[in-house]
């Protein structure tokens, strides 16, 4: 049981990653950027194609390929997202909900639907004592760094000034805009971060889970509920929504294994019938 | 709206019933009824969305959720495909009930997100309810036939279904032209002004769902008997997001112009799957991007736009835009 609740952590691990980055994103540019879940599949084939064509170890491939999508992410921004922005916000979520579409099928194209085979990093094969129960070393650092990435995200936004101006931005932008600070040059590196955030998630996921072209359309769905349940625009509520989720499915799994995939969306017709603006949002997600 | 001018329009209307009539001849008979099928299904969508302003991306759970209950309805009762059609719809617009009550009251994107997390939830009970479904595998053999006449010849099949479409495709020309239409575009328009006037904001929006969703379940009952099967890949969001990607190709809130977008997309899928193409996300992904970029008005709304500012050039000093919405507001 408890094994299974440190399951349900690392599972919500990557749900808080995603749901980060979809929370500030949304927050500062007002987009549901649909294209997430392609964005953590990038991450993961990123990381596989640097080791099978270019010989980059785990470590390098998870300090670059998150670069590179973030850098993707910030040519995004500036070339499309930008102009659909003065329009109504379902145009940006039908932009990328295409753009779903193509990378998905792109990178099915080059590699086809089998999942490609990628070894964990040779430092992280073994398993951890810990304590009550031995677990794969590997899982145990995925939970550590989506920890302390999710911490220290966390630090920089209630610590630092760009936190502030970030946080100011994310939760009331026009009164942020009416103090006189310049909330526009903060939305192209916040849209690139969040993307670089999703990839990072998927190289984590790379060496536990099947890298599959289809790996992120299920998975950014889940992450929506995880959103809403948190309450939209609320990054607090997107990351601990996040592991509380993983943490409820893993827990459901064991009691209720048919039930246990819709679970979270069980949850989230619960929470919206209680507080429909989710449980950390503001009241103007409905009117 | 000029639409109402144009639909009401004899020329017109007996070109689109003449196009109805003739598609089997012209394009491969399965492929005509997929057109049929998710002609009505765009027309479904964007009664929600051009005509109340909602975006739902979770109507595959109608669609498909149809399928399946139309295809068990004509598998095991035996009866006649045109009930096991209405019983699918019926049990479209019952499930539409409670996934509208909790997503109503949310707003543009927000009800876009929900109604789609509703429609994975239908996904996975599909896909675990083996015993009922047949999981992975979906229902086969959904038979074919009226009072004992063979209408497996896809061909034959396609005037039979005919009439579905084109009820389905009246009712909600009829819909948004009566006086419940009006409110919804009021709601769409102003949805403050809609409720200080009175009405019932919410209680609008989701008899607007369950409607919609009915007429999602005619056309996924119909895809269902006409394919013979009903497999999960109906009650997907992909599903939900290639309807969407009609309406928007075809024009938003142009009702007809759904179909126009059914008939491209569906005519494509064809075309490049017989030429081996799988990845067709990467086609119509682009084709969806750069309608959304450059061409938000659609096909039809397009010439809709060019056929109102000419004929308001020609026959008033009034200014287009000033015109365009006084016939907007007269649906």
């Amino acid at each position: 049981m408890l094994q299974q609740a440190f399951n349900g952590l690392v599972g919500g691990a990557f749900y808080a990653l995603l749901a980060l980055g979809l929370a500030v994103i949304f927050g500062m540019l007002g987009v549901v950027n649909f294209a997430h879940g392609a964005f953590y599949m990038l991450g993961a084939f990123g990381a596989f194609v640097a080791l099978d064509s270019f010989g980059l170890n785990f470590w390098l491939a998870l300090a670059l390929v998150p670069v590179l999508l973030g850098a993707a992410g910030v040519a995004l921004e500036r070339l499309f997202i930008r102009r659909l922005a003065p329009l109504d916000p379902l145009y940006n979520f039908l932009f990328t909900f295409g753009l779903a579409l193509i990378l998905q099928d792109l990178v099915k194209r080059s590699y086809g639907v089998q999942s490609q085979p990628y070894p964990r990093p040779s430092e992280l094969g073994g398993s951890i004592d810990l304590g009550l129960f031995t677990y794969p070393a590997y899982q145990v650092f995925v939970l550590a760094v989506s920890a302390v990435v999710c911490g220290a995200v966390w630090v920089v936004l209630t610590r630092t000034r760009v936190g502030m101006i970030v946080r100011a931005a994310t939760e009331r932008p026009e009164l942020t805009r009416a103090l006189g600070i310049d909330v526009g040059r903060w939305v192209t590196p916040v849209f690139g971060f969040g993307i670089a955030l999703a990839g990072f998630a998927g190289v984590l996921a790379a060496p536990m889970r099947a890298v599959n072209p289809l790996m992120g359309a299920d998975l950014i769905i889940t992450v929506f509920a995880v959103v809403v349940i948190g309450g939209l625009g609320s990054v607090f509520g997107s990351v601990a929504a996040g592991f509380a989720v993983g943490l409820a499915s893993a827990l459901g799994n064991l009691y209720a294994p048919a039930l246990s995939q819709t679970l979270v969306f069980i949850l989230m017709a619960a929470v919206l019938l209680w507080r429909p603006a989710g449980l950390f949002g503001r009241e103007e997600a409905f009117r | 709206m000029i639409l109402s001018r144009l639909a009401g329009r004899p020329v017109l209307l007996a070109a689109g019933l003449v196009a109805a009539l003739v598609l089997p001849w012209v394009v491969y008979p399965p492929v005509a009824l997929d057109i049929a099928c998710w002609a009505l299904f765009a027309a479904a969508v964007d009664l929600l969305l051009g005509f109340t302003g909602l975006l739902s991306f979770g109507h595959a759970a109608f669609w498909g959720g149809s399928a399946y209950c139309t295809g068990l309805i004509a598998l095991h009762t035996g009866l006649p495909f045109p009930v096991a059609i209405i019983g699918g719809a019926a049990f479209a617009a019952a499930l539409a009930v409670p996934i509208g009550l909790l997503s109503v009251r949310l707003r543009g994107i927000y009800f876009a997100m929900v109604t789609l997390a509703f429609a994975q939830m239908v996904y996975f009970v599909a896909n675990q309810w083996r015993d009922v479904t047949g999981g992975e595998n979906g229902l086969q053999g959904i038979p074919r036939e009226l009072f004992g006449l063979d209408l497996s010849e896809p061909f034959y099949f396609y005037y039979a279904g005919l009439p579905f479409v084109l009820f389905g495709l009246f009712a909600a020309w009829r819909i948004v032209r009566s006086p419940f239409g009006r409110v919804l575009v009021s709601i769409r328009d102003n949805p403050a002004r809609a409720r200080a006037l009175g009405y019932p904001v919410d209680r609008y929006k989701l008899l607007a769902f369950v409607l919609s969703a009915a007429l999602s379940g005619i056309a996924g009952g119909l895809f269902a008997i006409g394919h013979g099967f009903a497999s999960l890949q109906e009650v997907y969001w992909t599903t939900s997001g290639q309807a969407v990607m009609m309406v928007v190709l075809g024009g938003i809130g142009t009702l007809w112009g759904g179909t126009i977008g059914a008939a491209l997309i569906v005519q494509l899928h064809d075309n490049l799957a017989s030429a081996g193409f799988q990845e067709i996300g990467i086609v119509t992904g682009s084709i969806f991007i750069v309608v959304v970029l450059l061409f938000r008005r659609g096909i039809w709304g397009t010439a809709r736009h060019l056929l109102v500012t000419r004929r308001t050039a020609a026959s008033t000093e009034q200014p287009a835009p000033e015109r365009q919405e006084a016939a907007d507001a007269s649906v």
